[in-house]
């Protein structure tokens, strides 16, 4: 090597001594810059740091998840009867999936899925029965001793609760008073 | 075909172009969604509040959320009288069936719904070795499900205990503010669900938004303030002891 080099012309021989092992060592540390970078592209996905620190592909991918809850407005578009009634009432504040439940199946298909009938004994129940907790000026009921086993829709319209007088509801409380005070 | 110096300047640019729609990526699932423009957070009014569950079971629905296991719950308060340091507090299952009825013991008794408080400086999300739960430029803390470990490092961060590891996927779960439905124009499942109001979405960089109003005229507190943690999920009328 040494001699070779010694061979060539004066300037280079003292410019490039002993400097191929340095070569060899740049040659291997290029290489595997160029097989880092290649598995960086890879593995690292592409939308990664396209807004921090994390894969920005995930926020579409979350944000194209399919609703289950259709959402009231949704419902009112076609069921303008109960958005009336409901005007009538304090249930106005309530929104249609929060006692039928998630609809956004039956939205998408009305004629075939149809939203299941409710048992008012659960539903009204959920709310209403009385519990410590409730805020004071919730209107609460110990089930058992208002309605002794009467279903709620008896008496009380879901849709516009309240006992209006002169209404079939109202008759029918008569009765049913009537009848639960003949018992005792 | 010859690379001219002309060439070269011309292919230079547009194998730049090129190149910058390939980093993009792919577009997002709402095009009329602008993340910069919105920054959620949610309202909760506590004296509203009647641990009916609607809640706990919309977002179980909605989400496909996995039996006994919760993204949002309702806790029961219970304070005797002075000890308000000592609360007493329970939240059968979640509060996803309503709460039995109670005798009324005294005190105060009242009930507080649980979420992600979807902090902007959210401590989850900084201790995740990977990248794959993060704050989004709208405010929302999110949870990359195929980019998870499931390492529980956040699960054990988060200060107010709203994550756990979905044992389906077994990676890390929590609320995500309903983010396929908050990008489509509708509210979260469980503020649909709520037949009392108590909870509200909030877009805190919409000036149109009620809820600065109801900031500016209530007092409005957020859980662990002391953390520092950048909180969003504004508790209304909320009780000192509520931890």
């Amino acid at each position: 090597m040494r001699n070779r080099a010694g061979q060539e012309g004066a300037g280079n021989a003292t410019l490039f001594k002993d400097i191929e092992h340095l070569v060899r060592l740049a040659s291997v540390i290029a290489i595997a810059l160029v097989a880092f970078v290649i598995l960086r592209a890879a593995v690292v996905p592409r939308s990664f740091g396209e807004y921090g620190h994390y894969r920005g592909a995930a926020i579409g991918e979350i944000a194209s998840r399919p609703i289950v809850f259709a959402g009231h407005d949704t419902c009112e578009a076609c069921h303008t009867d109960v958005v009336d009634q409901k005007k009538l009432g304090k249930h106005v504040v309530v929104a249609c999936e929060a006692c039928h439940g998630a609809q956004a199946k039956h939205a998408d298909d009305p004629g075939s899925i149809q939203p299941a009938k409710l048992d008012t004994a659960i539903v009204c129940a959920r709310c209403h029965e009385a519990n410590a907790a409730k805020p004071k000026n919730f209107p609460q009921v110990v089930t058992a001793d208002h309605a002794g086993g009467v279903a709620c829709d008896t008496c009380h319209q879901p849709h516009r609760p309240k006992i209006e007088p002169g209404t079939i509801e109202a008759e029918k409380t008569k009765t049913t008073k009537i009848a639960a005070e003949g018992k005792k | 075909m010859e690379i001219t110096r002309r060439r070269l300047l011309v292919l230079l640019p547009a194998a730049a172009v090129a190149w910058k729609f390939v980093l993009a990526g792919t577009p997002e699932a709402a095009p009329n969604y602008k993340l910069t423009e919105h920054w959620w957070g949610m309202l909760i009014d506590i004296p509203k509040c009647i641990g009916c569950g609607s809640c706990v079971r919309a977002c179980a629905e909605e989400n496909d959320v996995p039996e006994g296991y919760f993204r949002t719950w309702i806790e029961r308060y219970h304070v005797a009288d002075w000890k308000i340091e000592r609360p007493e507090v329970e939240s059968p299952n979640g509060g996803k069936n309503g709460f039995p009825p109670d005798p009324d013991e005294g005190g105060k008794n009242f009930f507080v719904p649980k979420l992600c408080n979807h902090c902007a400086d959210s401590p989850c999300t900084q201790v995740c070795p990977v990248g794959a739960t993060f704050v989004t430029p709208d405010g929302v803390v999110l949870v990359d499900k195929n980019y998870c470990l499931g390492c529980r490092y956040c699960v054990q961060a988060c200060p107010y205990g709203c994550r756990f590891i979905n044992p389906k996927t077994n990676a890390a779960e929590k609320c995500t503010l309903c983010y396929h439905r908050i990008t489509k124009g509708l509210t979260t499942a469980c503020c649909e669900a709520c037949p009392t109001g108590a909870r509200q979405l909030a877009d805190l960089k919409n000036p149109k938004d009620p809820i600065h109003e109801f900031l500016r005229t209530h007092t409005v507190q957020i859980l662990k303030p002391h953390m520092a943690t950048g909180a969003k999920v504004f508790y209304n009328g909320m009780d000192g002891s509520v931890r």
